[in-house]
């Protein structure tokens, strides 16, 4: 259409982890002076693909078109150099060093090519503060010292330091306070004014509408629409391009036997941390999973960690059993039964150089020992039973756990609980990283362990996942349930319509849709 | 209800040997290419002195020498180990054996006799370990600034305690110990404390609960933390247990120079933390070999005594260790890339 090339064409592009297509053959153009929206649930790709657009991953196959020459973006400084600067949601600033050496960090101005010029680099970065509409942030401050927002502002002003012709934002306004969301689409209208493109990717519908000119929809590693009109697309069609599946996921039966008869094994009353979530009151009986689905930020995670004494409470009080546990402490919660499986699976839980078999004992390594003296055969046999009781594959524990694939790494996972003995799951998001066909595999032992007594609280991104496993559902937004149902009585779209754009009431209708389970 | 999308895999199970722990056979295959090449510089070493100096160094006095001085070095390695295993650092094993040496050997402890002497030595060892470990499990600090603050304040009162003289020993049941006529079978009672320390040392990292959670601790700590382990309690642990190994190795010292001086243990924590990263412990915790560091030990006190017997100088021997720490972790890094 344009008579010009596309500032930016990426066409093909595909991206394989280990045991994951990230990427399958995607395709975005992005003109200059335009918002291109980037939209798609957790793991539909949009990270993945920012990542290869800023130079920070090499894609398998596909090519990329600047200003309509081929290129290759080997690093982020060769992406930098053309003009291709990107805000991660985790800001990468750095801490100890001042506002001003942030902006012009790996390209100061020097006198001599070596003696840095602080004034001159003061001076530059007050001016681009300016012009960001932040006059106020001191460019000598130390960057630890600022607000969230502020630190946004800084990383913003280090990507126009550079000759900037595209800028990649990463759910740039989930930090932010409304005004302050003002103040970034005012500097988004700015940027484009000059011909600058921005690549935005958000979960707010709303915040799409108003900035947004063109949106292209990701979902399963795939580009489902693209350059669709920002303003126009009616809602209800952008959801179901996120929501549609190609892959549908197999969940299992839920019991007929409602597990309303016995006392709930953890109680949570009034749990909260401030800044991070609002009281939360919640009961889990035998046999019961209980879902929370929210976004990232939404303080799922954290809900989690806290009632596993990971992060201390500001106030209220978890019970399991009818005891109360010491609050902020994880032996505690270990030895009356809690068991987590966390979201960061490599970093959180597993000992990546230890074996499948030290991975699953860990936790109950008492039980194998004398006087600590550990019986490697009877450790052996117990890790072995667990892990077959999960089908974990291969089936030899004593492999090293960094040979597994995702899914098997959370069957490990699992398996350490297991054996201990645990009486209340906690899992945080217990298929990332896991591939599609192994999921329904790990749903069915959730839901088996359920069935064997076992209370499960699990908190999930993907809101099929949610709607599938669990019994009921707690809606987060913001630090607050908003909604809870049993998982029968929502479907994607309402949850979907809760999480983003929070009002109780939506339109989406509640009859049963194809969120709802197979059973 | 419930399906497994999981693809069949019958038969696949009789492949691997899955039926009991790790065998003696297999361990000896596993006993690994780092063993096997670290015996190998070890045995190099050896044929290198054995051709230079034929008479002088495969006499068995001079191998009884080799194995006393390495005695003392190796047990404090023991100790250093378990604490890099664990992800951290000792760098005051060096002075708080001084300060052992010398609490131990102060005219009023030498009054107590033998017993006093060891129990000294031991207590000293093991308070600085509680200090270090109160410090860096509950205090909060890094490792490297509190064991480094022990460094310099055991130093300092070393020095105080002593004033800079060397304080003799006269306990015959000490110094008997460093006698030929306590020789068994023509093994120094040194070597013997040092082989003891090292098997206990190897069986409490591989077959006892602490070993694992010293592992755990290392390799993971927030998982370790979230799996239930109480990470700072085995911290302190750590380092009371560096601490002791200390104290022991004081005592050996004591008996070894008859003597005890604030100069003692000069750059111990530098020699047990090359002969630990060599032997193929991670610095990053997580992996430890009390194998490994023993062989470390003596690789480092072998060549020390062939520069020794060569007549070479020592600033020949530091560049030879220097290489050689180099050398062993490029081809660490290699092999761990490689299984």
């Amino acid at each position: 259409m344009a008579p010009e090339p596309p500032l930016l064409t990426m066409s093909g592009i595909t991206k394989s982890f280990p045991g994951v297509r990230a990427l399958d053959g995607v395709d975005l153009d992005v003109q200059a002076g335009e918002v291109h929206c980037l939209l798609g649930q957790n793991g539909a790709g949009k990270s993945t693909l920012i990542k290869v657009l800023s130079g920070a991953h090499q894609p398998d196959t596909g090519t990329i078109h600047w200003r309509g020459d081929p290129v290759t973006l080997r690093s982020p400084i060769a992406a930098m150099r053309l003009g291709i600067a990107t805000i991660y949601q985790e800001l990468d600033l750095v801490e100890h060093l001042s506002v001003a050496e942030n902006v012009h960090l790996g390209h100061e101005p020097t006198t001599a090519g070596f003696v840095v010029r602080g004034k001159a680099a003061r001076a530059s970065t007050a001016q681009l503060l300016h012009r960001l509409g932040h006059p106020e942030i001191e460019p000598g401050c130390l960057v630890g010292e600022l607000s969230a927002a502020q630190q946004q502002i800084v990383s913003m002003a280090r990507a126009l330091s550079h000759d900037v012709r595209l800028i990649v934002m990463d759910e740039p306004s989930a930090a932010l306070d409304p005004d302050e969301v003002d103040n970034l689409f005012r500097i988004v209208g700015d940027l484009t004014a000059d011909g600058v493109a921005v690549v935005y990717i958000s979960h707010r519908l709303e915040e799409i509408r108003r900035i947004g000119d063109r949106v292209t929809v990701l979902k399963d590693g795939r580009a489902v629409a693209g350059g669709l009109p920002a303003k126009s697309t009616p809602t209800r069609e952008v959801v179901a391009l996120m929501t549609g599946r190609n892959v549908e996921y197999v969940f299992p039966g839920r019991p007929s036997r409602a597990a309303t008869l016995e006392e709930p094994v953890l109680e949570v009353r009034g749990l909260a941390r401030e800044g991070e979530f609002e009281p939360l009151d919640l009961q889990i009986r035998p046999g019961e999973i209980v879902g929370l689905a929210g976004l990232v930020g939404s303080g799922r995670s954290e809900i989690l960690e806290t009632i596993y004494g990971a992060r201390k409470p500001s106030s209220g009080q978890v019970l399991v059993g009818g005891r109360a546990l010491r609050p902020g402490s994880v032996r505690a919660a270990v030895r009356a039964g809690l068991g987590l499986a966390p979201e960061e699976r490599k970093a959180q839980a597993l000992l990546m150089l230890e074996s499948v078999t030290r991975n699953v004992s860990v936790s109950s390594m008492s039980r194998f020992s004398r006087g600590g003296w550990i019986d490697r055969g009877v450790e052996l046999e117990a890790a072995r039973a667990a892990t077959r009781e999960l089908s974990l594959r291969p089936d030899n524990p004593s492999v090293p756990v960094r040979t597994l694939s995702g899914g098997n790494q959370q069957k490990a996972v699992l398996a350490r609980w297991l054996l201990r003995g645990c009486r209340v799951l906690l899992l945080d998001e217990p298929t990332r990283g896991v591939d599609v066909g192994a999921r329904a595999e790990l749903y069915a032992v959730v839901r088996r362990l359920a069935d064997e007594g076992l209370a499960v609280l699990l908190v999930s991104s993907e809101v099929p996942e949610v709607l599938g496993l669990a019994d009921r559902v707690l809606v987060l937004r913001e630090g607050q349930v908003v909604h809870t149902a049993p998982a029968r009585e929502l479907d994607e779209h309402r949850v979907l319509d809760l999480v983003m754009e929070g009002s109780p009431v939506a339109s989406a209708s509640p009859a049963a849709g194809e969120g709802s389970p197979a059973s | 209800m419930t399906q497994h999308v999981s693809p069949p895999r019958d038969g696949t199970d009789k492949t691997a040997p899955v039926g009991q722990p790790p065998s003696w056979r297999g361990m000896l295959v596993r006993a690994d290419v780092r063993t096997l090449s670290l015996l190998g510089v070890l045995a190099v070493l050896i044929l290198i002195g054995g051709i230079t100096k034929p008479d002088e160094f495969l006499d068995t006095r001079n191998l009884q020498l080799v194995l006393t001085q390495a005695s003392v070095i190796g047990v404090v390695t023991v100790g250093m180990t378990f604490v890099i295993t664990s992800g951290g650092i000792d760098l005051s094993v060096g002075a708080i054996v001084a300060l052992s040496s010398v609490w131990a050997t102060t005219v009023a402890t030498q009054e107590y006799g033998f017993g006093g002497i060891l129990f000294t030595a031991v207590l000293v060892g093991v308070g600085c370990g509680l200090v270090n470990g109160l410090l860096i499990a509950y205090g909060g600090m890094v490792p490297f600034i509190a064991t480094l603050a022990m460094l310099a304040s055991a130093r300092g009162l070393a020095l105080q305690i002593t004033d800079g003289k060397t304080q003799i020993v006269t306990v015959e049941g000490v110094l008997d110990l460093g006698e030929r006529d306590a020789y068994v079978l023509g093994i120094p009672p040194l070597v013997m404390v040092f082989a003891v320390v090292t098997i206990i040392g190897w069986l409490i990292l591989n077959r006892t609960t602490f070993g694992r959670r010293t592992v755990a601790v290392g390799g993971n700590a927030e998982a370790a933390r979230l799996a239930g382990i109480d990470v700072r309690r085995q911290r302190l642990y750590l380092y009371l247990l560096s601490g002791l190994c200390c104290g022991i190795a004081a005592f050996l010292l004591i008996i070894l120079s008859g003597s005890g001086q604030n100069t003692n243990g000069n750059l111990y924590e530098l020699d047990a933390i090359a002969a630990a990263i060599i032997g193929g412990t991670l610095l990053t915790g997580g992996r430890g070999t009390i194998t490994g560091s023993v062989l470390g030990v003596l690789i480092f006190t072998t060549i020390t005594n062939i520069f020794a017997l060569n007549n070479l100088q020592s600033d020949v021997q530091q560049i030879a260790k220097g290489a050689i720490i180099v050398a062993a972790v490029l081809v660490q890094r290699r092999t761990a890339s490689t299984t």
